[in-house]
């Protein structure tokens, strides 16, 4: 079992969601995050005055899969989140990590059979 | 007096108690999330302290008889209570009380723009009652009590004896919250950590909406009825609020590249300030130049405080102050004696001498403003520190000193 993590361009979040929905994948949870990478941060202006902010504001997927649907969960999502044909600074990151255990809260079904 | 004439006055009034919640979202809407309750607190107590002090001792300060015939301060004696007030005077003295409270409360709720985010609650609220006593009081009967010859009532020396012209208070109310918020963030000093974004600005922009709106209400119920004076100084109010959003935007987007939403607000505010004391002598085009300029002035102004790293943190004396003498300096040389003020710039054929007693009630008043000021937060400091912990100045005022929280999440 494997949790995947995405942090995507918020632009991008209706797409990866239609896409992971047509191909099986109905569960995710979103969050809106802040964070920065090689994009960097932006500057306003308030009353004439330079405000330098850090952050930009990004969506947090996180996704719940079995070993055998992680290859095709994650070529969903980096092929969807990519702005345009080549991509850009900023698009995100997707990462993953293994699970010990998964609980469905309705049933108690545990394990690949609560996915 | 006429019913149509109350009538009208008492819609006024409404719109300007709006300045009150207006100003409240206004500053409130500039800082960050943490200190917003705290601005909106001392706005409106700001309020309520005033009305207090006001009808014990304020009126009779404004409006009473110039105590030795000098024009400086009113007799403290007269109006006491309000107690005359219960009975019908004709014309219109318990409304006018009642207009005087919101005069002054707005005047002392401008200078909180010098004590945001660092100063403490109690001390504000006595700051506020020593201030409306010790610096509004007299600068308001400078300028708004008149000499009345049948009576052998006198009035103020800046309104009488120099025969400045001051339509609605832009000295005894802006130019007076703009060095008096100076002084105050001069004795507080800075703030410890730099002061952020605005975290809400629909809010403030519904704040600038709900202050011009309710302006409408204070330089026309000024006019004194539903005539033709309160026609003449609505439509050049208007026409500043126009002139005044386009001074700034266009000073922002020529220095800084950008138009933006604050700047379009806070135009909108310094061009009604600049149009204050001269609401009723300058022509059409004049009222949209007073707001452009006056604008634009404050604009260039917000810069120079800056650089000199005082915290002021809402800019009241370039808004208020800055913008405020431009007005009245732009009738000193272009007011047109065919409007309702009947007075004649120096390119309209005036005098030059005037421009001479403009300066000095401007100075005057500045001076006294800011001396006074300073001089009252300086002693309160001195007897007990004034300004809040730097662990509460961290922690933000709304959690600190007043347990509360605006919003539920923070943004970084």
């Amino acid at each position: 079992m494997k949790l995947i993590t995405a942090v995507i361009k918020p632009i991008r979040l209706e797409s990866v969601c239609s896409e992971l929905e047509k191909a099986g994948f109905s569960g995710v949870t979103a969050t809106e995050v802040q964070g920065r990478g090689a994009q960097g941060g932006r500057t306003e202006y308030y009353r004439g005055q330079e405000f330098s902010v850090m952050f930009r504001n990004k969506i947090r997927l996180e996704l719940l899969v079995s070993e055998a649907d992680l290859e095709r969960a994650l070529d969903i999502i980096v092929s969807t989140a990519k702005t345009g044909e080549n991509g850009e600074i900023g698009d995100g990151k997707v990462w993953v990590s293994a699970l010990e255990q998964i609980i469905r809260v309705r049933t108690g079904e545990t394990g690949e059979a609560a996915i | 007096m006429e019913a149509a004439d109350m009538a009208w006055l008492l819609a006024a009034f409404a719109m300007v108690l709006l300045m009150f919640p207006g100003l409240a979202m206004l500053y409130g809407g500039m800082l960050n999330g943490r200190n917003v309750l705290n601005m909106m607190l001392m706005v409106l107590s700001a309020l309520a302290v005033t009305g207090v002090v006001y009808v014990v001792i304020g009126h009779g300060l404004v409006l009473g008889d110039s105590l030795g015939g000098a024009g400086i301060i009113g007799n403290p004696f007269e109006y006491t209570f309000f107690s005359d007030f219960m009975t019908d005077d004709e014309a219109g003295g318990t409304f006018w009380g009642a207009f005087y409270i919101l005069f002054a409360a707005i005047s002392v709720a401008l200078v909180a723009s010098g004590a945001a985010g660092r100063m403490k609650f109690g001390a504000w609220l006595v700051f506020v009652a020593l201030w409306i006593i010790l610096v509004y009081c007299p600068l308001g009967h400078w300028v708004f009590a008149l000499d009345n010859p049948e009576t052998g009532t006198v009035g103020g020396w800046m309104r009488n004896k120099l025969g400045f012209h001051d339509f609605a208070g832009g000295t005894a109310v802006h130019m007076n919250a703009g060095a008096a918020g100076l002084a105050l963030a001069v004795v507080l000093g800075k703030r410890k950590m730099s002061p952020g974004r605005p975290h809400n600005l629909p809010l403030m922009m519904i704040g600038v909406g709900l202050i011009a709106t309710g302006w409408m209400g204070f330089n026309g119920g000024t006019a004194g009825g539903a005539n033709f004076m309160a026609q003449y100084v609505i439509l050049t109010t208007l026409l500043a609020l126009c002139g005044g959003m386009l001074g700034f935007i266009t000073i922002e987007r020529v220095r800084d590249g950008h138009a933006t939403m604050l700047g379009l607000g806070t135009g909108a505010i310094a061009g009604m300030v600049g149009i204050t004391p001269v609401a009723d002598a300058v022509g059409p085009i004049g009222a949209l130049m007073v707001g452009f300029l006056a604008a634009a002035a404050a604009a260039w102004a917000i810069t120079w405080k800056r650089r000199h790293q005082i915290d002021d943190s809402l800019d009241v004396f370039a808004v208020h102050g800055i913008a405020g003498i431009t007005g009245s300096l732009f009738a000193t040389f272009f007011a047109n004696p065919k409007a309702p003020g009947e007075m004649a710039g120096i390119f309209f054929g005036g005098h030059v001498a005037e421009l001479g007693h403009e300066l000095i009630a401007i100075a005057a008043t500045l001076v006294y403003s800011f001396a006074m000021t300073f001089a009252i937060a300086w002693v309160m400091n001195k007897i007990s520190p004034i300004r809040v912990s730097e662990a509460e100045e961290e922690a933000g005022l709304d959690n600190s000193i007043h347990a509360e929280s605006a919003y539920d999440s923070r943004q970084l």
